[in-house]
């Protein structure tokens, strides 16, 4: 996927002024984060089960070639063929491969973000495949010819009308204006599709080394259709989905639709270990999986390692009142949120997504609501001082830092120079005690809103003369 | 070198620079053959209870017989007051049954595209989040609860389990292996993609009736 991350600060300011997109944003806001805590509430020990959640996949990273490894024979003995990739080219070259070896005409998908994160569907377009996204929400974005907004509810930045419009002109048919109406018509497109298409391709929310299996969640089905109707079916998914045990599965399931939806468990999950069997009523004749790397290993030797364990559940943009403001699409790729501003940096290079680790408040809602305990704001921060290191951010911030940092290691004088600014900084800010513009590096602050002036008296002096009385 | 072989020599490069972490209380292949299960919510209801709220918690409905026989009738009862076609697939195991005494038109075979109704059993049921538990196999086709409308399930009392751990427990007992694929579901199809309004019957089934046999 194109990145679009630089211009961070131009798309932002946008979306706030765009009234379709606020709209949405308001229309969503909070329903995921009380359904969120209504659904962890049924779990009495939800503390415990997220630490353990944290640890395993800790553990996980700790031992990932061993795992790999075994989920490998384990596949392989069921009859899986699995090819491991290094680049996101080299992912769309096996797959259109797979597709073109076997004469594949039609595909049909189900969500998966990796495939967002190396261009697949276009790749697979440019070399003559037809390819369906069958997920409502990507479905109405590949429609739409655009990327998506949210990990796990693409379109939540789209409102009916704009659906019932894009639809009527897809599909070439009246235009409804009910959303179920909606909703079912999606369903009479893409029916004949999932019945004929030549091939399968989903991602996997895990790897199950214990048994070789992959696992995808899906609530509407099309996950079943997709690992189940056409004759070859292939798996992509980044190596870090690996878990050791189907009791870990079961661990990190309790967590999954909880933070996502508010769910207790997603309407289907599907197991997959290999192709049909003999005698087998259903399944592909043949099932790939493709694991890839992609930056993983780099970040798994890096200090931004604990980002690793992220079972995509979208938590951290739910709860997080940047996100909730300015929605997905400024951060310019495939994750958006918090995870996003440590990700995208990541995988795409820091100086591609400067402003993505400074767009936070640092109020760590995400850290909390994590499932598994990412710390969301220190990554952010460990960014930040990589910027300053690599002297990527503005000069005039840098001089600013390095002023005070030399101010406020010499208490006395640090004492006298705040005394001065609190008492400009109430002439400043005249009779509303507010200052619309600051100076130099903080003019940029100060663009958008007003900053609060000083009431005249440093907080030293007002404690030392409460003291006195 | 291989794909394979760079990746793997990446990660331990990259592992060999961390001091281990997480849970360290067991190696890999202790884990592997241990399978020990994390912190458990406190369950402490009635697994028969909790199942039947859940499912209609979940949007599937649920009806009690008490013998395999009472099938048919409880099947076209259902699909009467809902107004639905009588006819319809059912799996292999149901073949026997006397449909047409209830006015049913049940084919034993997988389901096609454009069948109404499909009517399977359950490996077993899953009482924590109301959950069937569905198996490939050679006479369970997966279409028939995924293709049809309406997908009727049916399940002996005796087969619901508390958690999700035990059907793992239950599957190394009796089947030793996982079959080609295990499908949890839980209720009808649904989404909420659009104005994040929940709709049912999004790809997948629009309703699930659960037939509970006290056996
Ligand atoms: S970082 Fe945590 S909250 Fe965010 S998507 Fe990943 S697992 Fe969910």
């Amino acid at each position: 996927m194109e990145i679009t991350s630089a211009q961070f600060k131009k798309v932002a300011s946008q979306k706030l002024a765009d009234k379709k997109v606020q709209a949405a944003l308001a229309h969503a806001k909070g329903k995921f984060v009380v359904a969120r805590a209504k659904a962890i509430e049924e779990l009495d020990n939800f503390e415990d089960i997220r630490r353990a959640a944290a640890d395993v996949r800790d553990h996980c990273l700790a031992n990932l070639d061993q795992y790999l490894e075994q989920w490998e024979r384990n596949a392989t003995a069921a009859g899986t063929i699995v090819h491991w990739v290094e680049s996101a080219e080299e992912m769309n070259r096996t797959v259109l491969d797979i597709a073109t070896s076997n004469h594949v005409r039609k595909v049909i998908k189900s969500k998966s973000m990796l495939g967002e994160e190396t261009g697949m569907n276009e790749y697979l377009e440019r070399g003559g495949i037809d390819v369906r996204e069958t997920d409502l929400g990507e479905y109405i974005i590949q429609q739409a010819k655009e990327h998506p907004s949210h990990i796990i509810a693409p379109a939540t930045h789209k409102s009916k009308d704009d659906i019932a419009t894009l639809f009527a002109e897809r599909h070439q048919r009246p235009r409804l204006d009910d959303i179920e109406e909606l909703t079912h018509e999606a369903r009479e497109i893409l029916r004949p599709h999932f019945l004929d298409a030549d091939m399968g391709i989903t991602g996997a929310n895990f790897l199950v080394a214990e048994t070789g299996s992959t696992m995808i969640v899906t609530n509407e089905g099309n996950g079943r259709m997709t690992t189940t109707m056409p004759r070859i079916h292939v798996a992509i998914s980044s190596i870090e989905k690996c878990i050791p045990t189907l009791e870990d599965l079961s661990l990190l399931m309790r967590l999954l639709a909880r933070s996502a939806t508010g769910q207790s468990i997603s309407n289907y999950l599907s197991v997959t270990t290999g192709p049909k069997r003999d005698g087998d009523s259903d399944g592909p004749d043949e099932f790939h999986v493709i694991l890839v790397d992609i930056g993983r290993t780099r970040v798994l030797g890096s200090d931004l390692r604990p980002a690793l364990r992220c079972i995509r559940c979208g938590a951290c943009m739910n709860h997080c009142p940047v996100y909730q403001n300015i929605g997905g699409h400024a951060y310019g790729w495939v994750y958006p949120g918090p995870i996003g501003s440590v990700l995208t940096p990541a995988y795409v290079g820091l100086e591609k997504a400067i402003d993505l680790p400074n767009a936070a408040t640092f109020c760590n809602q995400c850290g909390v609501a994590c499932p598994v305990k990412i710390p969301l704001p220190d990554l952010m921060r460990k960014l930040r001082e990589k910027q300053t290191e690599r002297k990527l951010t503005p000069a005039g911030q840098r001089v600013g830092m390095r002023v005070w940092a030399w101010l406020a290691s010499r208490p006395t004088l640090y004492a006298w120079a705040t005394r001065i600014v609190a008492r400009l900084g109430k002439l400043a800010g005249g009779k509303q005690g507010l200052v619309h513009r600051l100076p130099l590096a903080g003019a940029e602050w100060t663009r958008g809103r007003d900053l609060p002036a000083p009431r005249g008296k440093t907080f030293r002096e007002i404690y030392a003369a409460r003291n006195r009385s | 070198m291989s794909a394979k072989e760079n990746i793997l020599a990446r990660i331990r490069s990259a592992n060999a620079m961390h001091a281990a972490a997480g849970d360290v209380s067991f190696t890999p292949s202790e884990r592997l053959s241990a399978h020990p299960r994390g912190p458990m919510p406190t369950m402490q209801w009635d697994a028969l209870e909790r199942f039947k709220a859940c499912s209609i918690a979940a949007a599937s409905t649920v009806d009690e017989l008490s013998t395999r026989a009472d099938i048919p009738a409880a099947v076209a009862r259902y699909l009467k007051q809902n107004n639905l076609p009588m006819s319809g697939v059912c799996w292999p195991e149901f073949g026997d049954l006397d449909w047409h005494g209830a006015g049913l038109e049940m084919q034993p075979r997988p389901a096609a595209g454009d069948d109404k109704v499909g009517v399977t059993g359950s490996f077993c049921a899953l009482a924590e989040t109301g959950t069937l538990v569905l198996l490939s196999g050679e006479s369970q086709a997966a279409t028939t609860s995924l293709l049809p409308e309406t997908h009727i399930a049916v399940i002996s009392t005796s087969r619901v389990v508390v958690s999700m751990e035990d059907v793992w427990e239950l599957m190394r007992e009796e089947i030793g292996e996982l079959p080609r694929q295990v499908n949890f579901v839980s209720g009808p199809s649904r989404t909420a993609d659009i104005e994040m309004t929940l709709v049912y019957g999004a790809h997948g089934p629009f309703r699930v009736h659960v037939l509970l046999l006290d056996e």
